[in-house]
């Protein structure tokens, strides 16, 4: 290398001529550290001048979020000191950043004019915080979360007090919205995504995360797309598109990085996301190497801190004439907020080819998932307890063949690597008698080994006796090892109970208590406390868990609509070409010249191919696109009509004969009652289709005797009778009560309802139900105990004051509005805009 | 421009509710579903369940697999196998996400367009 010498040259160092001439285009820590591993293997080599844009020595950045914090100190975070650059004879340019490279020259010019020539140019500009170009995101008060000052700003802001938005609920946003709070704030996060750190976190781990950042004071607002910032010059406030308006005195926009690659590109090097490098960080220049998270490496750009130690050994190797070659790195997160412990490496992404073991303990607050392809495990997530995080992590980077050790890796290293151990019952039998089994009622093994040798020979006997694993369940299988070890070949195995999916243990009565008991209110909480096995349940058990809470919790329920079976996501029935059939309600059967004169404009519009008449006396009109069901909703809703819930687990139809008012054997007003029944008890939610009939005399033309719920009208009342289903197994109904009045029947109505709603399992008609737990059993709750039919006659009104609504007009109003769009469309060779 | 690209631009990730779907119609083609995973993956199949031609863009979506709406069988969102004893195989279309945009292979999305 031959430069001329024109260089501005205040070293001290003797004859720098002889030395090549590094200059390393970054003062952080990418480029610090490479000068440390080039120092490390060859000190003489190069005369080394690093320039900097910020205007003071290299510190460890990743640190800036417990400087914020006030867990450290500025002092603290300092990696090298001005001493480290005299020592080593470093020239540092620190405040005066590079602006631009004459690579045919090969010098580097800087923002004061200096020019200094190289041999050897390392560029370790780092990344950029990326900016949502809203309205008002450049207002004062609204700051990204990148280096030391804006560390200072923040805590000016924070010393006022007042309110903080972040922006960007991922690793850096957390971090400052942490700090900002523990400084005071009031901090609201906006996070696009419905989870919190998606990219490190499942949904599950997302959840705790997040139910513990908003009982530390927090709010996070998921899903949340900012239109605008407010404010005339200061930042007042953020609004979204939803239309809701935050306040705001601060806003720290976090929504990620992109590599800082403006200078390499006005150079012409090889820039895709980041400046491209080969193995040894060469850029498309041989003389100009590239470092940090400015380089893109086999397609890769990196924003954490590990890929960067690795990326700076292979560089010194290579610059030290010893090539060893970068191959890209397995990245590992810690989220740094003192008492969360959270950890995520590599890929869980999950897959057909993948395995998840997933342990969750309720009590302590822990999620454990790894996922394992073949015989090496890809992904781990671990939140609550991260101590076997980097014995994971080592697994994981080593491509560890883990099959000898697969039964007891969730357990982690402790447990897995005890040696001869594995065979969970052998370790289970090698833990002392005072090892707790049952952290949730304090049972130790000696205590469950004394339940078993007093008597209990399955698991539900051990639950009963001494308490272990009655509560949250997850030391079923510890429980069921100690009986597997101590009746030998007496064990009659698993119990018989059928656990409500094969994503949990428990029955859908323990889920049920569980939801009451522990006040569950999500499905994410119920797949933590009860411990799934799965990440996010599945087909059967999410459309239960949604019920169960609907049920349970009336008023603070979230509706989940990935939790609906289509028809009820749709509210249409879809038929087997993908088209939808629509039902609207006729009041008990009967209906009126307008609304048939709707039915027949609507049917014609969109062009319906069938117009049929029901087995619950209503029309149903066949063949409707998704795309059209909100028209055709609103054309019915414009003839007085709602939706008749003809797709739902919920009160399908109340069916009646003409009674009394024209019928010459009718004995009371049947059609009338009928109406009633219908009216308070449309739009409710069940464990499965509920049909309800009235017949005006013992003729029954209504057919009450196979309905859920039937009412046959005598002189002197109602008998009411429940139980009936026309459907493969032809059930008659049985007879519950008889009414002396209308007012007494719709009581008993409405508490036999309520009494199915919260008692049977989901997707159990009424027949099963009542055979199961016996006519005696609900005359008991019903007829009986009064106090205790109008209880649950008061719960089944409640929640009807809550769920009787029209979900047709919602949906009219424009409420998931993306379920009847299209995303977009493609015509071959032109693309119309997305809806 | 358009005519060359290897990918087309079917708009922003939050368009698709995590654990959703949305329906991509290729005129003169098959339509496509794309779907959400709770983990945030995005992947598309053709809109045909291979047991009955079940709209799977109606399903429920859980793990990386979703329901077929009309006789509840699982498929695979990536390999569009049919999972568990059910056997049948659903077109998988290329998708890739791009600064928050969905991107979906033109040759892959336009197979069997006349």
């Amino acid at each position: 290398m031959n430069a001329p010498v024109t260089i501005d040259d205040k070293q001290e160092h003797a004859s720098p001529h002889e030395r090549e001439r590094l200059v390393v285009i970054g003062n952080g820590m990418a480029g610090c550290r490479a000068v440390e591993e080039i120092l490390s293997r060859d000190a003489d080599r190069y005369a080394i001048t690093i320039f900097g844009a910020e205007p003071r020595v290299n510190y460890d950045r990743i640190m800036l979020s417990p400087v914020l914090a006030g867990d450290k100190s500025f002092e603290e975070i300092i990696i090298n000191d001005q001493s480290w650059y005299d020592d080593n004879g470093i020239e540092l340019v620190s405040g005066d950043a590079v602006i631009a490279i004459k690579r045919e020259a090969r010098e580097v010019v800087s923002a004061s004019g200096r020019v200094t020539p190289y041999d050897r140019l390392l560029i370790a500009t780092g990344s950029d915080p990326f900016i949502i170009p809203v309205p008002g995101h450049k207002l004062s008060g609204v700051i990204t979360f990148r280096d030391l000052d804006d560390v200072d700003k923040m805590l000016t802001a924070a010393e006022t007090g007042g309110h903080a938005v972040v922006i960007g609920g991922g690793l850096l946003g957390l971090e400052a919205a942490h700090g900002l709070s523990l400084r005071g704030m009031k901090v609201t996060v906006l996070h696009l995504m419905p989870t919190l750190m998606e990219r490190q976190l499942d949904e599950a781990a997302g959840f705790l995360l997040r139910s513990e950042l908003e009982r530390r004071g927090q709010t996070i607002i998921t899903q949340a797309d900012t239109a605008e910032i407010m404010g005339d010059s200061h930042v007042t406030g953020v609004k979204l598109k939803d239309g809701t308006e935050i306040d705001a005195d601060l806003v720290v926009m976090a929504v990620g990085i992109k590599p800082s690659v403006n200078l390499a590109k006005t150079a012409e090097l090889e820039v895709e996301r980041g400046i491209v490098v080969d193995d040894d960080m060469v850029t498309s220049d041989p003389a100009i190497l590239a470092v940090g998270e400015c380089v893109q490496h086999r397609g890769a750009c990196y924003g954490l801190v590990a890929p960067l130690w690795e990326m700076c050994r292979a560089l010194a190797d290579f610059m030290t004439s010893d090539p060893s070659g970068y191959v890209g790195s397995v990245t590992a997160t810690k989220l740094k907020v003192s008492g969360i412990n959270l950890f995520s490496a590599g890929d869980f992404s999950g897959g057909d080819d993948t395995e998840d073991i997933v342990m969750r303990d309720a009590s302590r607050g822990v999620y454990k998932r790894v996922v394992v392809k073949g015989d090496r495990l890809i992904g781990a997530v671990l939140y609550g307890d991260t101590a076997d995080g980097s014995w994971y992590f080592d697994l994981l980077k080593r491509q560890e063949d883990i099959s000898d050790i697969r039964e007891a890796l969730i357990f982690g290293q402790a447990f897995a690597s005890g040696g001869a151990t594995l065979d969970p019952d052998s370790a289970v039998a090698a833990l002392s008698l005072d090892a707790e089994i049952c952290g949730c009622n304090g049972v130790t093994k000696g205590q469950v080994v004394a339940c078993i040798d007093g008597g209990a020979n399955d698991l539900d006997s051990v639950r009963a006796g001494c308490k272990a694993s009655a509560s949250c369940g997850s030391c079923t299988g510890l429980v069921e090892s100690l009986l597997s070890i101590s009746l030998g070949e007496d064990y009659g195995g698993a119990r018989t109970v059928t656990p409500m999916c094969q994503c949990t243990s428990f029955t859908h009565e323990d889920v049920r208590r569980n939801i009451l008991e522990k006040e569950l209110k999500s499905i994410p909480q119920v797949m933590q406390e009860l411990h799934w096995t799965t990440p996010d349940g599945c087909a059967s058990c999410r459309p239960a868990l949604n019920y169960y809470l609907l049920c349970a919790w009336p008023t603070e329920h979230e509706e989940d609509p990935q939790s609906r079976f289509v028809n009820e996501r749709m509210h249409a029935n879809i038929q087997k070409d993908g088209t939808y059939s629509v039902v609207p309600r006729m009041w008990g059967g009967i209906t009126t010249p307008n609304e048939l004169r709707a039915i027949a404009d609507a049917a014609d519009k969109y062009e319906a191919r069938l117009v049929k008449v029901t087995g619950g006396q209503r029309l149903d009109i066949f063949g409707i696109k998704k795309e059209d069901l909100p028209s055709i909703w609103a054309d019915l809703n414009a003839a007085g009509m709602v939706s008749g819930h003809a797709y739902g687990k919920a009160l399908r139809t109340v069916k009646t004969c003409v009674g009394s008012e024209w019928c010459r054997f009718g004995t009371q007003d049947s059609t009338g009652l009928g109406i009633k029944a219908e009216q308070m008890t449309w739009g409710s939610w069940m464990p499965h289709k509920f049909k309800i009939a009235v017949s005006g005399c013992p003729r029954n033309c209504a057919e009450a005797s196979i309905k859920d719920l039937g009412i046959i009208c005598v002189d002197s009342g109602y008998e009411l009778s429940v139980g009936g289903n026309g459907g493969i197994h032809l059930r008659g109904t049985d007879f519950l009560c008889k009414a002396e009045t209308e007012e007494a029947a719709l009581e008993y109505i409405a508490a036999f309802v309520q009494l199915y709603r919260e008692e049977a399992r989901y997707l159990d008609r009424t027949a099963p139900w009542v055979e199961r737990v016996g006519m005696d059993y609900i005359k008991g709750r019903i007829v009986e105990d009064e106090p205790g039919r109008k209880a649950l006659q008061e719960r089944f009104l409640f929640a009807q004051s809550v769920h009787q609504k029209d979900p047709w007009a919602e949906r009219v109003a424009g409420a998931e509005s993306h379920l009847h769009k299209h995303i977009a469309e493609i015509r071959p060779f032109a693309i119309l805009e997305p809806a | 421009m358009m005519v060359e690209a290897k990918w087309i631009d079917i708009g922003p990730v939050e368009q698709l509710p995590a654990l959703g779907a949305r329906t991509l119609p290729v005129q003169g083609g098959q339509e496509i579903a794309i779907f959400r995973t709770a983990t945030g993956s995005i992947h598309a199949l053709a809109n045909k369940c291979p047991h009955k031609d079940g709209p799977l863009s109606q399903g429920m979506v859980h793990d990386t697999s979703v329901t077929c709406p009309l006789h509840n069988w699982r498929i695979s969102l990536l390999t569009g196998e049919a999972l568990g004893e059910d056997k049948g195989c659903v077109p998988v279309i290329p998708v890739k996400v791009d600064a928050g945009r969905i991107y979906i292979e033109r040759v892959a999305a336009l197979a069997g367009v006349a």
